[in-house]
C-alpha cells in the first residue's frame, strides 16, 4: 500500500468513526431523555422523514416506500414540528408519555455513501445505516422498531449537525399503538 | 342478547369491550349488516385500479371496472380461500389468484381456470364462482358497501345524517369541486376495543384533558401556539346531535337559519395557504350568496355507526376502526383535500394533518393510550362488573322535529348524548337474533342480484 493509499483508508476510517461517534452519542440522548440537546442536533432546515411503506408488485418497488411530497406518511416534520413533538414531551402532561417510557436505541451497520465537498468548511456527507430502537412502557408494552435510516450531515464545528434524515421503519401497518419516540 | 346498554341510566357495560362472544356476534350482526366505509373514487381513478381494503375483520379489493363502476369484492378466492391480491393498490387487467391460478376479470366472474377441460372436464360450473360481491354505492365519491342484500340501502342507513357527512366533501369555495385524499393510508394497530375509537369522534366534547399537552404547545393552522382545530372565524355551536334509529352522530347542530355568513376560516401560517382561503371565500359569496359553508353549519365531526368517523375541516380525514379481536382493533386514517388546491396548499395541509393526527400525531398519541389502558383495566371479573358511566347531560336533551327528526339534540352545554345514542343503536342491533345472514346462501344473495 502506498503512502498516498494509506492516508486515504485513514481519512475514511477517521471520516466513519467521526461518524458513528455522533450517531451514537445522539441515540445515548435519546435514552437518557436529554431531548433538548438532542434537538440541538438537528439544523434549522432539517426535514425530517419517516414514509409509510406499501406492498407493491415486485417490478413496481420503486413506489414501495411513499416518499411524494404529498404523500401520507408518519412523520414529515421540519425543524418546527420536531420542537414542537420535544416541547410536548417536556409537559409532563403528555399522558402517552406519562410515566415516560423506557427506551434504547442502538444503530449498526454505518455507511459513508458520498462526500461532498472533500473537506470544505461546508463538508456534507451522505449516509446509510440500520437502526433498532426498543420501547418499554408501564409494565408490559414493548414495541421493537427495525429499520433503515438514511441521513445527511453537516459540519458543525468538531461535530455534525442533522440536515435529512428518512427513517424506513419496515412495515406497512405500523404495529405500535403509537410514534411517540424519534429514530 | 342480554342488555348490556342501559338508555334510561346511561350505562355501558364493560363485558361488550372485552368479551370474546360479544366480538364474535358482532361479527354477525354489525358487520354484516351495516354499511361500511371502504375507500375514495379518487385512489382508484382509472379502469383496472383497485385498492384493497377492509369490511370488519374481512379482506376486500375495491376494484374500478371496465365499465367505469367500482365494485367491492371479498379478497378471497372461490377455489381454496387464498388472498387473491396482496398489494395495497395498483392497477392489473385481471385479478389472478398465485395459490392455483383461479383468475377472475374486473367485474368479478371467473373467467380462467387451469387444466379446465383436461382435468374439470369442463364440467365446473363457472358461472357459480365468481368473487363474492359486497352491495356498494358510490356517494359523491365515498364508496361505501355492506354484506346486507336486503336491508336499507346508502341513503336510508345514512337517514339525516347525510347532509352532516357530506359536509367534508364540500369544495372549500362551495362550488362542485371534487375533493381528493392523499396518496397513501396510515394503518395502525391498537391494543383496544374498536368501540373506543368509533365512539371517540361522536362528540363528549370533553377532549381538554386528554389534550391539555398538544394545546400548551399548540400546533394549528395558525402555525406554533395556535390551537389545533384552528381559532375559528365564525359562530361554532357547541351542540350534539344523535340518531336514534341510525347511531350515528355529529359534533354540531342542524343549520341555525339566524346565522349571518361571515369569514369562516381560521388564520392559516402560510401565507400562501391564506391567499388562497381568502379567494376561495370571495368565490364562496359568488357560489353560495348568503350561505355559511355546510362544516361551519353541521359541525366538525362525528360517527357514521358502526365504525368510521370523520373530521370536517381543520383536519379534514375519515378515520375507519377495524374490528381485529375484542380487545385489538386497526386504525386506517385517510387526509382529504380539495382537487383545485395548488400543490402548495395541498402540502401546507399535509403537514397540519401530520402532526395532527395518527399515531405520530401530537392530538392522537394520546388518545391511543387512553383507549389502550381503559381496556386493560377493564378486564378483570371484578372490573367487568361497574359499567362505564355516560350520564352527562342525560335527561336534559330535546328532541328535535323537522328537518332532523328524532335526533337527539343537546345544545349549548356538553353531554354524552351522541355516546349513548351509538351504544343503544348498538344494543337494538345485537337484540336482533334470528337476523343473522346465513353463510351458505350469501353467494347466492349476491348473485340473485347480479
Amino acid at each position: 500500500m502506498t503512502t498516498v493509499e494509506r492516508e486515504d483508508v485513514l481519512d475514511r476510517l477517521l471520516l466513519r468513526e467521526s461518524v458513528e461517534e455522533f450517531f451514537s452519542a445522539e441515540y445515548d440522548l435519546l435514552d437518557r431523555r436529554d431531548l433538548s440537546a438532542w434537538i440541538a442536533l438537528f439544523a434549522d432546515g432539517v426535514s425530517y422523514r419517516v414514509p409509510l411503506q406499501r406492498n407493491v408488485k415486485f417490478d413496481q418497488q420503486d413506489k414501495e416506500n411513499m416518499l411524494g411530497d404529498l404523500d401520507t406518511a408518519w412523520f414529515a416534520d421540519t425543524k418546527d414540528t420536531l420542537v414542537a413533538r420535544v416541547e410536548q414531551l417536556q409537559t409532563g402532561v403528555h399522558w402517552a408519555e406519562e410515566p415516560v417510557s423506557r427506551s434504547a436505541h442502538l444503530v449498526t451497520n454505518v455507511r459513508i455513501l458520498d462526500r461532498s465537498p472533500e473537506r470544505g468548511p461546508a463538508d456534507t456527507v451522505r449516509t446509510r445505516c440500520r437502526i433498532l430502537v426498543y420501547r418499554n412502557r408501564l409494565e408490559r408494552e414493548v414495541d421493537l422498531f427495525v429499520g433503515i435510516r438514511e441521513d445527511t450531515l453537516r459540519r458543525r464545528d468538531a461535530s455534525w449537525e442533522i440536515v435529512e434524515r428518512t427513517v424506513f421503519l419496515e412495515q406497512n401497518v405500523l404495529l405500535a399503538k403509537n410514534l411517540t419516540l424519534f429514530f | 342478547m342480554p342488555t348490556y346498554v342501559d338508555r334510561e341510566r346511561g350505562l355501558v357495560s364493560r363485558e361488550i369491550f372485552v368479551d370474546e362472544e360479544v366480538y364474535r356476534l358482532e361479527q354477525e350482526r354489525i358487520f354484516c349488516k351495516q354499511w361500511l366505509f371502504i375507500g375514495h373514487a379518487s385512489q382508484i381513478p382509472n379502469p383496472g385500479d383497485f385498492f384493497s381494503s377492509r369490511m370488519g375483520e374481512e379482506s376486500v379489493l375495491l376494484v374500478r371496472g371496465k365499465d367505469g363502476k367500482a365494485r367491492v369484492f371479498l379478497n378471497s378466492c372461490r377455489h381454496r380461500g387464498m388472498k387473491v391480491c396482496r398489494y395495497d393498490e395498483g392497477n392489473t387487467p385481471i385479478l389472478t389468484c398465485p395459490y392455483h391460478g383461479w383468475s377472475y376479470g374486473l367485474e368479478g366472474a371467473l373467467i380462467g381456470v387451469p387444466r379446465f377441460k383436461q382435468d374439470y372436464d369442463s364440467e365446473l360450473d363457472r358461472t357459480q364462482y365468481g368473487l363474492l360481491e359486497a352491495r356498494a354505492c358510490d356517494h359523491k365519491g365515498m364508496i361505501w358497501a355492506t354484506w346486507n342484500f336486503e336491508g336499507p340501502d346508502f341513503y336510508e342507513f345514512m337517514g339525516d345524517m347525510l347532509p352532516f357527512h357530506d359536509s367534508m366533501l364540500e369544495a372549500t369555495d362551495g362550488s362542485d369541486d371534487e375533493m381528493e385524499v392523499l396518496p397513501g393510508v396510515q394503518k395502525w394497530v391498537v391494543p383496544c376495543n374498536w368501540k373506543f375509537p368509533a365512539e371517540n369522534s361522536i362528540g363528549d366534547h370533553h377532549h381538554g384533558v386528554s389534550h391539555v399537552s398538544v394545546e400548551l404547545v399548540g400546533i394549528g393552522p395558525g402555525g406554533r401556539g395556535s390551537t389545533r382545530h384552528g381559532e375559528a372565524g365564525s359562530y361554532k355551536p357547541l351542540a350534539m346531535t344523535g340518531f336514534p334509529k341510525t347511531g350515528h352522530g355529529s359534533r354540531g347542530g342542524g343549520p341555525n337559519p339566524n346565522a349571518v355568513p361571515r369569514y369562516p376560516f381560521p388564520p392559516f401560517s402560510d401565507p400562501a395557504t391564506e391567499a388562497w382561503h381568502r379567494a376561495a371565500w370571495e368565490r364562496h359569496q359568488i357560489n353560495k350568496p348568503g350561505q355559511r359553508p355546510s362544516w361551519d353549519r353541521y359541525g366538525n365531526g362525528g360517527n357514521i355507526f358502526p365504525n368510521m368517523n370523520y373530521h370536517t375541516r381543520f383536519p379534514r380525514t375519515i378515520m375507519v376502526a377495524h374490528p381485529h379481536g375484542p380487545t385489538t382493533c386497526e386504525m386506517w386514517r385517510w387526509f382529504l383535500v380539495d382537487k383545485s388546491m395548488p400543490f402548495e396548499v395541498k402540502q401546507f395541509f399535509r403537514s397540519y394533518f401530520l402532526r395532527y393526527s395518527g399515531p405520530g400525531g401530537l392530538t392522537e398519541q394520546d388518545d391511543m393510550e387512553n383507549w389502550t389502558y381503559a381496556t386493560q383495566a377493564s378486564r378483570g371479573a371484578i372490573a367487568r362488573r361497574l359499567p362505564y358511566n355516560l350520564q352527562m347531560g342525560l335527561g336534559h336533551t330535546t328532541e328535535s322535529d323537522e328537518p332532523l327528526h328524532g335526533a337527539r339534540y343537546s345544545g349549548g352545554f356538553m353531554s354524552e348524548t351522541n355516546a349513548m345514542v351509538f351504544y343503544g343503536r348498538w344494543q337494538e342491533l345485537m337484540d336482533a337474533a334470528g337476523n343473522d345472514p346465513s353463510v351458505p346462501n350469501i353467494a347466492d344473495r349476491a348473485a340473485a342480484r347480479r
